[in-house]
């Protein structure tokens, strides 16, 4: 025997299912053919985008706080929050609108809690799902928590949790891989790689070829998927769910994907990438190429795009009236929920709320 | 009725809680077969099972992100960090997320865990074995802190930390572990979290102090009695919320204190509760306050920790100087 063998290898895949023209690059998952599956997939996409230029629009007037855009990565959140069952648990990052929106999160709730006021989290739809997670990379121990959760119970249910490529420098993700490796849990972690942690690329991030590979240290499978094709999203975590929900543990899908926007209203991305690298960007964007399949399938035409667009903008402006109608919350609200009941030791400082004159005690 | 250590009291506490919640899960490091490195989750994983007591991989930050996830889904685990120098990694999930999930959902998701863990020096121990991070866990809205000083307090403090519809810190004086034994009665009651406890009424002088600092306490107030000076002793036990009214009844009858802090001065609890004495009732006081505290210096390692920790004689010179003011 020699003194030195392999002692491991490993290997990962990527797929993609639509190319950037909206072709089929292979066979099609059962879904694909289903005309309402697809259709129901591009308005969600087409909804999400309209959301986001709103969202912008009212944050450069001065009317919603900060805003994450998700502009050109639609398909990583609509095609993997699709693959959920209603009973899964989303555990997202901050931003996957188009996940929260296909789950049941409002648009008023959205605009609500991007407006700065966290009754937006309070979702009448989907109350299992966690809120947005601003720390990141820190909300992958929750789904892992989550996710343990299911197990113990004995639960046929899975988390899926997802946050950027930046996420995957974190402690917190490399001990939530590993509890969800080595526990087997139900558990599928999607990395929105969109190439760009703020200003810095991809390549500086991490000096491993694929991310999805940092599953394997867990013990778990990791996968590449074409994030802007998002049958593909769809139809990998769609299989990734169903093997968890199985007790076949836990998966990682890296998804290639690219961040057109800034990373937030506050961030001004032309300090540190080209407009030629975006502009060349926009050739793969994922709602174009839904679209052109459609249209190739006979699905889709001008007139139907027209509807749709202005059936959704109508939407979108319905709920965002909504939200800048709905009043802020009186100040004493910001104690209603630290704790379960605000304790008898500390209700002297209650006072701080008394109208005025303003002042506390105790 | 047994007479048990305050680790055996813990124990005691976690089997009852699991024994009458299902929704009750431990977790931590060594917690399962090994029953813990003070034995405190001893016999749990034979009586309980794997999918209640569960050794996870050495990650504490896992730990504690974990736990917010579990009780989120609506357990009640009760994690144990295996000691508090190693609970730094955990801050985040602490404070971003355990702490302000109620808030940040509006009630929608909550966070009812224990973190749970040994604090304080005394023991001799190596480096990061001896830190009382108490104050700053206390700072942080959305958090209990909880120091349990006797074994029947540490019984029904942990019964009451692990009934709370929110989180809680729940530091264990190390060198309280097995300095004395005290008959707990597995009743099942637990103790208020939100009161002090008066354990010996004075006339003349209050001590203040709490976990590891009120045996000291008591025991200075033993010494000060021979010479004719009634110390009465609190132990504050909740440190937050901080239940300053039984202080300031206490310091009103008396109109002298010290507090007592094993962590290092600026910034401490002590801090904390001068300052409530000082806010609402300066009037009653008839010497300034005093807090007696180390300084701001890194806990020392073992050779040079007496030296360190406020002690019984400490407490009684500080105790005569404050009599001796007027």
């Amino acid at each position: 025997m020699p003194a030195t063998r392999i002692a491991a290898r490993f290997e990962v895949r990527y797929t993609r299912l639509l190319d950037a023209e909206g072709k089929a690059a292979g066979p099609l998952p059962g879904f694909a053919r289903d005309p309402a599956a697809l259709v129901a997939l591009y308005r969600a996409m087409v909804l999400t985008r309209t959301f986001d230029a709103k969202a912008i629009a009212l944050q450069r007037t001065g009317r919603l706080g900060t805003y994450a855009s998700s502009l050109g990565q639609e398909a990583v959140a609509v095609g993997a929050a699709a693959a959920m069952a209603p009973d899964d648990v989303l555990v997202p990052s901050f931003r996957e609108h188009g996940a929260q929106l296909w789950r049941g999160v409002t648009l008023h709730e959205l605009f609500l809690f991007w407006g700065g006021d966290e009754r937006g989290n309070d979702f009448a739809g989907p109350r299992e799902d966690f809120p947005i997670s601003v720390p990141v990379g820190s909300h992958a121990l929750h789904a892992a928590g989550v996710a343990l959760a299911f197990k113990l119970r004995h639960e046929a249910r899975a988390a899926l949790c997802i946050f950027g490529d930046g996420a995957t420098s974190k402690g917190d993700v490399a001990e939530a891989m590993n509890f969800a490796g080595v526990w087997t849990l139900p558990l599928v972690f999607v990395i929105n790689n969109n190439g760009w942690a703020i200003s810095v690329p991809r390549a500086a991030q991490s000096a491993a070829q694929t991310l999805a590979q940092k599953a394997v240290a867990a013990g778990i499978p990791g996968e590449q998927v074409d994030g802007n094709d998002v049958i593909a999203m769809r139809a990998a975590t769609e299989a990734a769910l169903a093997k968890a929900r199985a007790g076949g543990g836990a998966h990682v899908i890296e998804a290639l994907t690219y961040r057109l926007s800034d990373h937030t209203t506050a961030d001004d991305a032309s300090r540190y990438r080209s407009d030629a690298e975006v502009s060349q960007r926009w050739a793969e964007e994922p709602v174009a190429r839904l679209r052109r399949h459609l249209e190739g399938a006979g699905l889709w035409d001008k007139a139907a795009e027209e509807a749709l667009l202005h059936e959704t903008a109508a939407t979108v402006e319905e709920a965002a009236s909504a939200y800048l109608a709905t009043p802020a919350q009186a100040p004493d609200s910001m104690a209603a929920f630290t704790y379960a009941a605000w304790p008898a030791a500390l209700a002297a400082q209650r006072a701080w709320f008394a109208p005025a004159p303003a002042g506390t005690e105790g | 009725m047994a007479a048990l250590t305050l680790v055996q009291s813990v124990n005691l506490a976690l089997a009852r809680a699991m024994a009458d919640d299902p929704r009750v899960l431990v977790l931590g490091e060594d917690v399962g077969i090994d029953g813990g490195v003070f034995r405190a989750t001893d016999g749990l994983l034979a009586r309980f099972g794997p999918e209640r007591v569960l050794d996870t991989p050495l990650a504490e930050l896992g730990i504690a992100g974990l736990a917010v996830g579990l009780a989120a889904q609506g357990f009640r685990p009760v994690a144990e960090i295996q000691f508090s120098g190693f609970v730094y990694p955990c801050i985040d999930q602490i404070m971003n997320h355990a702490a302000r999930l109620r808030t940040r959902t509006h009630g929608r998701l909550s966070c009812p865990m224990v973190l749970r863990m040994p604090a304080g020096g005394g023991i001799r121990a190596v480096e990061h074995h001896s830190e009382c991070p108490e104050a700053m866990f206390a700072h942080m809205p959305g958090l209990r802190v909880v120091v349990p000083a006797s074994p029947a307090r540490a019984y029904g403090l942990l019964l009451a930390a692990i009934r709370d519809p929110d989180p809680v810190i729940f530091l264990e004086p190390t060198r309280l572990y097995r300095a004395v034994r005290e008959e707990v009665a597995d009743d099942g009651a637990a103790l208020p979290l939100d009161r002090a406890f008066s354990l010996r009424p004075g006339a003349d002088i209050t001590l203040i102090a709490w976990g590891g600092m009120v045996p000291e306490a008591l025991a200075a107030a033993e010494t000060l009695a021979a010479e004719g000076i009634d110390a009465g002793v609190i132990d504050l036990a909740t440190l937050k919320p901080l239940d300053m009214e039984t202080v300031l009844a206490e310091v009103a009858r008396t109109g002298r204190c010290v507090i007592v802090q094993e962590a290092p001065v600026s910034g401490g609890l002590g801090a904390e509760v001068a300052a409530g004495i000082a806010e609402r009732g300066l009037d009653q006081l008839l010497a300034p306050i005093r807090r007696l505290a180390p300084p701001d210096v890194v806990v020392p390692a073992p050779r040079l920790e007496t030296a360190y920790l406020p002690d019984a004689a400490r407490i009684a010179a500080a105790a005569r100087e404050t009599m001796a003011y007027t």
